[in-house]
């Protein structure tokens, strides 16, 4: 009972300096700054999504770049105005009954989550009956579907010119507070029996069908919950870029979010929030390595693309010495900085921000 | 309670179990022995729906009434209808609590105080896993997961518990020891289809038995008259 009390305690502390920092931040630091935070929440949000798809229920998907472009489309259709709309469609005109289709951000963020969900839902009939490797090229080339659609369907999406001038209703308060959702939601699911479900889908099949467990339809709903979080973290990031084109949604935005689970650690909730910041910063502050550098008389020419490199050398360091990620399959607990407290207590409780 | 006819299962193309019949009545303990390979494992896997693609018969009856046939339904149905298997190599989760462990294996069941009272039904059978309670699957003892593994079959309350080898890989003291507890099962009222290599321990507690040599059934009786048979005696008991 007294961790309970304590853990209590010490979440809503963090809480409370998350908080502070939040309402510090935009008045202290610059829009790069706080755009790389807010790129932090938003692709922690993904990455959970992936997680539970990948990590938690051992479906090796590709697919969530083309989920993520399902999310900020929609959301981006719905909140632009009609007269947004009409001077953007340039090549061909837009389908008129799109036109006047109007919502306020967060119930285009709902919707953008359920059309995520529901194309999720449609493809994970046919493919989810396909295993390991195959999965992956199957969603893989899904993700790629979608791109090309939204290329060519111009009535509808404008085409490969994208959209504009999305009003950026992501800030700070937005994207923490549906991480915060996420992660509470997450914490919840699987502590629940039904995260044990999952993870006896994933650990062993022949088991859990001995169980009872239709694993078919176990792994349906992981999935599209997970895609959910998907259509939801592409529609805050496109409210917080202001601008959304096919190319954003590429096979390498894919990549990164698998980078930001990998690293974290597969399975694990507190993985992804760390993969997500380490991967988010570093991927920013990496950037030095492109610039042109002067040594003595040496003189190095700037060489774009060069943090790739970096990265793709840190991840396979990661992957040769480190194969679990950062966390393996743990979980943060606040019991870590109180060795000696309470034994035979457990508790889970995991802090927010850290 | 279950009857099998004419049952034949291909596996990877090989005629793996060539039109055996069996019959299980309620109450009783049935095994089926034989060596490796023999299609002990895929006829009980047969069973549980775990197997597709194969030709015969298999019909249960939960109470009295019309069979049922049991051919094509998916693992899940059968688990809901009061077939349960503890499968071979145990497959405990090893992420997950033994107490864990045993509460999937009431998936199909909602009634919790009931999932309580034989979570405590199961500690009662097997004090060892009382104690292991909170402890991950992967970290029992190879007996432990043995008994979580029965344990953990019975959650579903079924009818018809199947065993697939609850021998394999255990001391033989421990053996001696599951064997009582799954007697005790059975003497509580669960009919017991048993798959076993050790034949002189399933022979002992079987009411009935069938001998499986490359897909067919080449004796059967009782336990007793097997135990005493002198082809059984000289090929699975060693003289």
């Amino acid at each position: 009972m007294k961790t309970k009390i304590r853990n209590g305690i010490l979440n809503l502390l963090s809480l409370g300096v998350l908080v502070y920092f939040l309402w510090w931040a935009p008045g202290n630091l610059d829009g790069y700054k706080l755009r790389i935070i807010n790129l932090i929440a938003i692709n922690a949000i993904l990455g959970l999504s992936l997680n539970l798809i990948y990590g938690m229920t051992g479906m090796f998907s590709l697919g969530h770049a083309g989920f993520m472009a399902i999310g900020a489309y929609v959301s981006a259709l719905l909140i632009l105005t009609p007269e947004q709309k009409v001077t953007m469609w340039i090549l061909d005109p837009i389908a008129p009954w799109l036109l006047n289709f109007h919502t306020p951000f967060i119930v285009s963020l709902v919707l953008a989550g359920l059309a995520a969900s529901f194309l999720g839902w449609l493809i994970a009939l046919p493919v989810l009956r396909l295993g390991g490797d195959y999965l992956g090229i199957a969603t893989l080339g899904f993700a790629e579907i979608i791109r090309i659609l939204i290329v060519n369907l111009t009535p509808l999406t404008n085409g490969s010119l994208g959209l504009k001038g999305i009003p950026a209703h992501t800030d700070l308060w937005m994207s923490y507070g549906c991480l915060l959702v996420v992660l509470l939601f997450m914490i919840r699911l699987m502590k629940s029996n039904f995260g044990n479900v999952l993870r006896a889908v994933r650990d062993d099949e022949i088991a859990a069908k001995t169980m009872g467990i239709d694993t078919f339809q176990t792994r349906v709903l992981a999935f599209v919950i997970g895609c959910f979080g998907g259509g939801v973290g592409g529609a805050l990031m496109g409210n917080l870029i202001t601008t959304i084109d096919p190319k954003m949604f590429m096979i390498t935005q894919t990549y990164s979010l698998l980078m930001v689970v990998v690293v974290g650690g597969l399975g694990s909730i507190t993985g992804s929030v760390i993969g997500s910041i380490l991967v988010t910063t570093l991927l920013e502050w990496l950037r030095f390595v492109e610039n042109p550098v002067t040594i003595g008389s040496f003189h190095i020419p700037g060489i774009p693309g060069m943090r790739m490199v970096i990265f793709s050398v840190l991840l396979i360091v990661i992957i040769i010495f480190r194969r679990e990620g950062i966390m393996g399959t743990r979980e943060f607990s606040w019991d870590w900085f109180f060795p000696t407290g309470a034994p035979g207590e457990k508790s889970e409780t995991k802090g927010v921000g850290q | 309670m279950l009857d099998i006819q004419n049952l034949n299962i291909w596996y990877r193309g090989i005629h793996a179990v060539k039109g055996i019949d069996v019959s299980i009545d309620k109450g009783e303990i049935v095994t089926l022995i034989g060596a490796n390979g023999a299609g002990k494992s895929s006829t009980i896997r047969a069973i549980a729906g775990l197997v597709r693609g194969f030709k015969g018969y298999i019909g249960y009856s939960r109470s009295q009434g019309k069979p049922v046939r049991l051919n094509g339904r998916q693992p899940e149905e059968m688990v809901k209808m009061g077939i349960a298997l503890s499968p071979e190599g145990r497959r405990i989760l090893p992420q997950l609590t033994a107490e864990e462990n045993l509460r999937l294996g009431a998936y199909t069941r909602d009634d919790k105080e009931e999932i309580a009272r034989d979570i405590d039904y199961v500690y009662d059978l097997f004090p060892r896993l009382k104690e292991r309670r909170s402890q991950k699957g992967g970290t029992l003892s190879g007996g432990e997961q043995q008994m979580l593994a029965v344990g953990r079959a019975l959650m579903s309350r079924p009818d018809l518990l199947m065993l697939d080898e609850p021998s394999l890989g255990l001391a033989p003291m421990l053996v001696g020891e599951v064997f009582d507890i799954i007697r005790e099962i059975n003497r509580q009222g669960k009919t017991i289809l048993l798959v076993e290599q050790n034949a002189f321990a399933a022979l002992k507690i079987a009411h009935k038995a069938y001998v499986l040599e490359v897909g067919t059934i080449t004796i059967q009786g009782t336990g007793e008259e097997l135990l005493q048979d002198p082809r059984v005696k000289d090929a699975y008991l060693g003289g």
